[in-house]
Formats: C-alpha cells, structure tokens, sequence
C-alpha cells in the first residue's frame, strides 16, 4: 500500500498527525499494534496542564492548548475536556518558593498562573488540611478523558480520510534512500515519510535507523475511588509531583502517584500496591475527607520517558523523512493534539513555529560539538 | 514450603484437608468470618436451626463438610474476615487486608484459589429496584440470618438454584407468588439422560419441582420476563408466559439468578489465560483436569475455575491439593488421586447435560431494551452500550472506556455477563469475540485510610 506519509503508533500525537495531515489531503496511514489510544494516552491521568513545565516546553503545551479549546469542533466528538484550571499545592515553604520562582518564568512565556496565599486558600478551599500553605492556579489548565481522546480523534482522522489500522503491528522497517518500507500485519506500507510516534517502542524505531537513545519506560501508578459528592472541581498537583487529584463531575476522585511496574515477559502492566499505598496516604495528607472513601480500580500503563525529561521531537538525524514524535515523560496527554500539528507542519512546510531545539535526538546522538 | 489456599467452601475445605494429611500446614484465607461456602452457608454462631433444617438434604453433608472446617482450621495458619484484593505472581505474593483494614503481604510457592461463584443475572426494567435481589443472596439470607426476602417472593430465572430457593423459601413459611422458569419444560426433560450420571442429585432435582408443585407454588415455564414494577420496592412482576400472554403478579421482593458465573477476577490477576466455555456461557480460568493453572504454582479448585457444584467442588479441592503434593514431590495419595479423577469425569457429563437443560437465555440478554440498566453501579444502560458498539468499540474493554460499564464498585462482577451479549448482539459477532473486562486490582475496594504500618 502506497502512502504519502506513514504514522506508526495511534496514541494522541499520532492520532492527532493523522487527522491534521489528512484534513491537507495527504494520503496517510496509521499502523498501530492494539488498538488507537490504548497505551499512554488512554491509561494516564487526564491533566490538560502547561503549569509547571520547562521553559523549553511551554510553546508545545501552548500551541496544544491552543488546539484544546477547540477539541470538539475539531473531533466531532465530546472527550470531556474540562478548563476547570489547575492548582499546584505548596506543602512547605520551599514548595511556595518554588511555585513563586515557576510563575515569574512563565510570566515571560506569555502564561499567567495565580498565587493563592494561605488565607485565600483556606477560605476557596475548606477540604485541604494545614499541610496546604498555598497553591498557584492556572485557570485555562484543566482535563479531559484520556480514554476518548485518542478513538475521537482518529475517528476525525477516518472521516478526513486517513486510513487508520487497528491490530497492525510493525513487524520490519527499511528505508532505501528515498521512500519506507513498513511491513506490518502481513502487509507492505510504503511512503516518504514516516512518524515514528510508537511512545516507549519509539526507542527501538529509531534505533533501527541508527538513533538510539536512553528511553525507559514509566508507568504511572493510577487509581480512582468511588463516587463522592462532588466537592473539587480543580485538578490537583504538588510540587514535586507525588500526587495529582481530580474529581469529576460523577463524583469518582482519579488520583495517581508513584510508579506502577512491568513484566516484560508477559507484556503486562500492573499497579504497584506500595505506590498505591504511598498515593493514598499524601492524598490524605491534603484532603483528609478521603480517608474512608474506597478505592475501587488501579491501573497503570506505559509511557516512554527520557533522562532529562524532554521528549524526542523533530527530524531524525540519520534518515530523511522520518520524524521522532515520542518519549513525552508522562506529559504527553497535554500536548498529543499538538504534536500532531507540529508533525504535519514538519511535513508539509518544512518548518513549524514551535522551538524543537531541546528535544532534538541528536542531543543523545550527535558527535559532541557537531550540529 | 509455603502453600496457601484461598477460600473455605466446599474446595477449599477439601484442599486443606489433602495439603494437612500430607504434612503440609497452609495459611487458609477466608473472605468470610467463617468458611464452609455458599450452598452450605454456616450460620453466625449463637444461631440454632439444625442442620436438617437449614440443608435439607443437603444436611449430611454440609455437616461432614464443617466438621472438617472445624478440625482444619487449628492445622492451618486460618485467616477469617480477609480479603485477598491482589496478587504478584512474578513475586508470588498475595496482597490481604483483614476485617477491611489491616493489610499483610502473603508469600507463597504454591496457591489453590476456591474462590466460587456469584449469580448470573439479567437485567429488566426495574431490576435495581429495592427488594430485588439474586437467587443466591436470597438463599444466603434465609441459611445465614434465618429471614427472607419476602412474604410472597417471586423467584426468576433457570437452574437447580432457582428450584432449591423456592422450595427452601416454602418450607421457612413464605408464600411464593410464582416460580419463572426461562427454560422451557421440554429442554430440561430432553437433557434427563446426561443427567442419570449424577442419578440421585438429578431425582432429587425432581423430586425439588414436585414438591413445589404439591405445595401449590405457581410455577411458570418457558416464561419470559418483562419488567419488575414498583416505586419504593418491587410490587409486581409483569410476565410472559409460553403462549405470549401477559400478566401481572403482584409480590414484594423478586429473587433473580441464570446459573452462575466463576469468580475469577484473582486467577485473572495471577496471569491465568480465559478460555469461552460455549456451554456454560461463561469464560473460564484455564487449567488442567487436576486443577494445574498454565501459570507455574497457580492451581484451582471448585465454582471458581469452572462451575460445577457444591459437590464437585469438594472433589476438585481435593483434587487440585493432591496435583499440588505430587508436583512437589510430597506423600500424595495415588488411589485417591484415581477415585477422584473418575468421579471429576462423570460429574462432568451431568454438568455438561445440566448446562443444556438450563440454558443462559443469551437472546433475552441481547433483546434488552435500550432504556434497561445493565450496570447499576454507574447507571449504564442497553442503549449507552449499543452507542459504544456504534462509536467502534470492538471488545469489552473498549466498550468499558467508551460507555464505563463496569467501570463502578463491582468492576464488571454482576454486568459483566450480560454487558457481553448486549454488546455481541449490537456488533453481529459471537459472545465469545468481545472478549471479557480485564481485572484490575484491587478486587474488591479497599479504603484509602490504611493502618500505621
């Protein structure tokens, strides 16, 4: 089968490839292994969240946002998403300073969180305990549900006329200096292009063309309770990024912490009881009205994620046509819809408006000094 | 060498009982306050009816099978009131919290899980209604509280169970208001063969439907339900009946059961495959006739890995404990070994004729009307599922992300079955293609509030 460009992985940002780059009449075709959506970006927390990203990382979360506020028109389909903002919790004095310190840096990327002091928050929020001192609020922050976000969005990519397939796992990959060979289910795909947006597995495609890079895997540790009566309608983090909290309008509390782990014998993922304990004692710590509330489901699943927590985004250094879209670190939720748009303008114009200097592969690759 | 077994029903008793007689002292689980298993639920102590009475025929042995509980338990490291809400297999440890708080880590070289069964229920209108319950709750709450339902229950469904209820709630002085059998009469008097292989559990069977008939019970076959009224609490039940003529039966609580289906969700979590059993309708743990899971140290035992009765189950209990001696290389009794698996094999051709003559009526599963609740945990109905199948959820758990059926407390426990059907029937494929919800710990919730370590 032909292609112009080929998208392996249907996660957020292959998915969200797929649709933009058929929505310009380009003849793509996505291969993923399960089915689209099924590992980071279905199993992850949900949080549509610029606060407290690198400097280097917020025009990506900005542009992503950009493309948030208007999801449903673009996908035809509801996937919750939520403005409700978000509110990084400071626990002590130093994790006031430095929510302080990340604000005045996002101030010059043209973002605007909100201090709110003891009082205040004591006052907007009567369920924290005293471990709270303050928090910082971003309002346009928020959530969606990660397990419509990819199926809608490849949907939308379908009905542009993307061909997207299911249960279409790569089984070899060649370039011959021109055009990609991908064979995957039985099938030959050829096209000039290839985005490699395989998540964890992207670290074996790139090693394939001669990039590898030091990815490992992260599991995010999640669990939900049952249905509450709604009292939160912010989603939660702290500083240093041990719990995060949300609370949706049914009244379960999503909340996760930690790391879950692999078997890489049997291709399972599963939760880790001492990070569950671990995610439910500092969820106590800040709302204590948890503590006898159940929970009712842990899961987790498997991102990629990189040793200086910037993903692997931008053109390979080995082999023309293909472009890196993977390891995101557990932050890829946020900005799948917009790492799909920067990979079709990548395709189509050569050239995107969002800085990818920080999370070029040669950083792992390249020569030191050559660039 | 560490063994523990999970559970103290019929196969559970019978395990511990092999894994003892060889040497072996297990640590012994028990979600209940008590063992001794569904069928011959034990009562709380201070509680006085006979055995006769809370049995009936079963009486003898539901007397043998505690005694053994009783004499096992002092040989065993015994765990009432402790729920076993995950496992490690990689590690071979199992994650417990006793009397809902306290939690233990619990290693082990090898695990027989006698974990049982619950009900099969089918939705209808109004069956989250309060006083609807199941054929086995109803029956726990006459042998373990000694109280009923309802003054004039109607029982709905198929199965031995359905029969055993009604009769147990006429003798305990109820009044039921109508017996429903889905199944045609014909269907089970078809099947009377392959039951002659269990000859007495099958006349008592008839003797069980006579009785009830002698008593006057109304009794209705090849029936259908159609929805359960009331307000505050079930009132009537509106019915078919093999003609296509409707009515309404007035009662005041309505018990529901269409067989039973494994609970599983544990072997699930040790990495056991499932395989669809077309027959039972249900998806099954995979193991061997002895009860050896595919998973190194996993073995398996009664209702749990397969329905098939309370007394099968102590024959697989004791079955499963005695693979378990042998593949360790301890004293295991060959002439035992032998009995059992020519008993495990008879009773198989009467369960196979038994799951014909009571059929999961899996088109009135697939026919539920849109409006009907299939998951009351999160109020999902037919017709959220159906839109699933629409937006392109090929499987489960798909149709689980898409719609959050199952997603609720029970995770899938009790919707699961008919969730399957409804979705199946709505993508034009087999039950067995949309696969089943995959488990997730914890098994059953557990309170974010733990105790100081």
């Amino acid at each position: 089968m032909q292609a112009d460009v080929l998208i392996v992985g249907g996660g957020g940002a292959g998915c969200s490839a797929a649709l933009h780059l058929a929505k310009r009449g380009v003849r793509v075709v996505l291969l993923e292994r399960g089915l689209v959506g099924s590992q980071a970006t279905g199993v992850n927390y949900g949080g549509v969240r610029q606060q407290g990203r690198h400097p280097a990382g917020i025009p990506l979360a900005r542009k992503s946002r950009e493309i948030w506020s208007r999801i449903t028109e673009l996908t035809g389909a509801d996937v919750e998403f939520d403005p409700c903002g978000h509110l990084k919790l400071a626990r002590s004095e130093a994790e006031e300073a430095e929510l302080l310190r990340w604000n005045a840096l996002a101030a010059e990327h043209g973002l605007h969180p909100r201090m709110i002091g003891r009082n205040a928050i004591r006052e907007r929020f009567p369920h924290f305990s005293d471990v709270v001192i303050g928090g910082s609020l971003m309002e346009e922050d928020g959530s969606a549900n990660p397990r419509l976000l990819a199926p809608a969005l490849a949907r939308a990519a379908r009905a542009a006329g993307a061909t997207i397939l299911e249960h279409h796992a790569v089984t070899e990959l060649a370039h011959d200096g021109a055009a990609f060979d991908v064979r995957a289910n039985g099938t030959h795909f050829t096209a000039p292009w290839l985005l490699n947006c395989a998540g964890f597995w992207g670290g074996a495609i790139a090693a394939r063309f001669g990039e590898p890079v030091p990815v490992e895997k992260l599991h995010p540790n999640m669990l939900v309770t049952e249905p509450l009566p709604y009292f939160l309608r912010e989603s939660l983090g702290v500083v240093g990024g041990d719990l995060y909290l949300r609370q949706i309008p049914r009244g379960n509390v999503i909340f996760g912490g930690g790391r879950g782990e692999s078997d890489a014998a049997i291709s399972v993922t599963r939760p880790r009881p001492e990070a569950a304990f671990g995610a439910m004692q500092r969820a106590i710590a800040v709302i204590p009205r948890l503590a006898h509330a159940m929970v009712i489901r842990s899961w987790t699943g498997t991102d990629g994620e990189m040793p200086d927590h910037f993903p692997v985004l931008g053109p390979s250094r080995t082999t023309p046509g293909l472009v890196h879209a993977f390891g995101f670190c557990g932050e890829g939720f946020q900005t799948g819809p917009g790492v799909g748009a920067v990979l079709s303008e990548l395709v189509m114009d050569g050239a995107t408006d969002v800085p990818l200097e920080a999370f070029d592969i040669g950083r792992f690759t390249a020569a030191p000094g050559a660039v | 060498m560490k063994v523990v077994v999970v559970g103290a029903g019929p196969a559970g008793i019978r395990a511990v009982e092999q894994l003892v007689r060889a040497g072996v002292t297990p640590t012994w689980i028990e979600e209940s306050p008590d063992g001794g298993g569904r069928i011959t639920q034990r009562p709380p102590a201070g509680f006085t009816r006979s055995a006769a009475a809370l049995y009936g025929a079963d009486a003898g042995r539901a007397r043998r099978l505690h005694a053994t509980l009783d004499a096992m338990k002092p040989r065993t490291d015994w765990r009432p009131d402790t729920l076993v809400w995950n496992i490690r297999p990689q590690d071979r440890v199992l994650h417990t919290q006793t009397d809902g708080a306290a939690q233990a880590e619990v290693p082990y070289d090898a695990l027989i899980l006698c974990t049982g069964a619950m009900d099969r229920v089918l939705p209808l209108p109004g069956w989250t209604l309060p006083g609807v319950t199941t054929l086995g709750g109803a029956q726990v709450a006459l042998k373990a509280q000694g109280v009923g339902i309802g003054a004039k229950p109607i029982l709905v469904g198929t199965g031995p169970l359905l029969w055993l209820t009604a009769l147990q709630y006429a003798k305990a002085g109820a009044k039921p208001a109508l017996v429903l059998d889905t199944t045609p009469f014909l269907t089970k008097a078809w099947q009377a063969a392959g039951m002659m292989w269990n000859a007495p559990t099958f006349l008592r069977g008839i003797g069980i439907m006579a009785a009830l008939r002698l008593r006057g019970v109304p009794i209705a076959e090849d029936a259908t339900p159609l929805a359960i009224e009331g307000v505050e609490g079930a009132t009537a039940l509106h019915w078919r009946d093999a003609a296509w003529k409707e009515h309404v039966t007035p009662c005041d609580a309505v018990a529901l059961g269409w067989g039973l289906k494994p609970e599983s969700q544990l072997a699930d979590l040790a990495g056991v495959p499932f395989d669809y059993d077309a027959l039972q309708h249900n998806w099954v743990p995979r193991r061997d006739a002895a009860g050896r899971a595919p998973v190194a140290g996993v073995y398996m035992a009664g209702d749990g890995a397969g329905i098939g009765g309370a007394e099968v189950a102590e024959l697989s209990g004791a079955r499963a404990a005695l693979a378990l001696l042998a593949d360790a290389k301890l004293p295991s009794d060959a002439a035992l070994t032998a009995h059992l698996d020519g008993r495990l094999r008879t009773e198989a051709r009467f369960r196979a004729a038994l799951e014909r003559a009571f059929p999961y009526p899996a088109k009135l599963a697939a026919r539920m009307e849109d409006s009907t609740p299939v998951c009351r945990c999160e109020v999902i109905t037919a017709g959220e599922l159906r839109a699933a199948a629409a937006a392109d959820a090929p499987e489960m758990n798909r149709a689980k992300a898409f719609s959050r059926i199952g997603m609720g407390r029970c995770q899938g426990r009790l919707c699961g079955t008919p969730a399957a059907e409804v979705l199946a029937s709505a993508l034009g494929v087999t039950v067995a293609e949309v696969g089943r919800l995959r488990g997730q710990p914890p098994v059953k919730p557990i309170p974010l509030q733990q105790p100081a370590a």
